[in-house]
């Protein structure tokens, strides 16, 4: 019986990580590729490691499989948002089919900082007054 | 087919293949960030090829390793993205 639900859980894994692969291959975009990184290193590890979690069943390996998930469901994010961010202001270009950029014009060339357009005229307009 | 088999001749050769995927995708890149990010990729999947391999071998330790390299992998993704996002700010 463990070893029916080990096969169904890694194989579901497996299926993301070769999924995530595809993609980064197929994906015309670079922030599309950052995309679907963060979905492999979330479900596909996270399955294969649960399915090692199921087959030891002791506590202390639980914990150990338990604390690496934890990590890398808190990094992955961190991760993406930097990647995204670097390569926004290094100029890549959106593909073709992207028709909305929310970014644009709002981050200093020099310093890097990010500022909203929205707030700057709302100060102004409370300095008017 | 026992579990051993079925993770030994269809999980692992599935999980190289992927790797080979994103191996493509790190040598023909267009910018060094796409570069960055299959870096990442490739880590990642070698986590998981690590905790199939130590339930092939039934040796928990091989998960220490995995911690480790999820670790590595951040911080490296980390370290560089600071240092090319403070390449582009001094030109």
């Amino acid at each position: 019986m463990t070893n029916i639900i080990i096969i169904i859980v890694s194989t579901l894994g497996t299926i993301f990580a070769m999924l995530a692969a595809i993609g980064l291959i197929r994906m015309p975009d670079t922030y599309l590729r950052i995309s679907v990184n963060t979905k492999a290193a979330t479900l596909g590890v996270g399955l294969l490691l649960g399915a090692a979690a199921i087959y030891f069943g002791e506590i202390a390996i639980s914990s150990r499989v338990l604390a690496i998930i934890i990590f890398i469901f808190l990094t992955a994010p961190i991760g993406g948002h930097l990647l995204g961010r670097t390569g926004y202001i290094s100029g890549n270009k959106l593909c073709d089919k992207t028709h909305i950029d929310d970014l644009k014009d709002q981050y200093n060339k020099k310093t890097h900082e990010l500022s909203s357009k929205d707030q700057e005229e709302a100060s102004a307009e409370k300095e008017n007054k | 087919m026992s579990l051993y088999d079925y993770l030994y001749y269809i999980i692992l050769p599935l999980l190289s293949l992927s790797l080979v995927f994103v191996f493509v995708r790190f040598l023909k890149g267009p910018t060094i960030i796409d570069r960055v990010i299959a870096l990442d990729l490739i880590v990642t999947i070698g986590i998981g090829i690590i905790s199939v391999y130590s339930i092939i071998y039934n040796q928990p330790n091989f998960l220490d390793i995995a911690l480790i390299l999820a670790l590595i992998a951040f911080l490296g993704t980390v370290a560089f993205t600071y240092y090319l996002e403070k390449k582009n700010k001094n030109d």
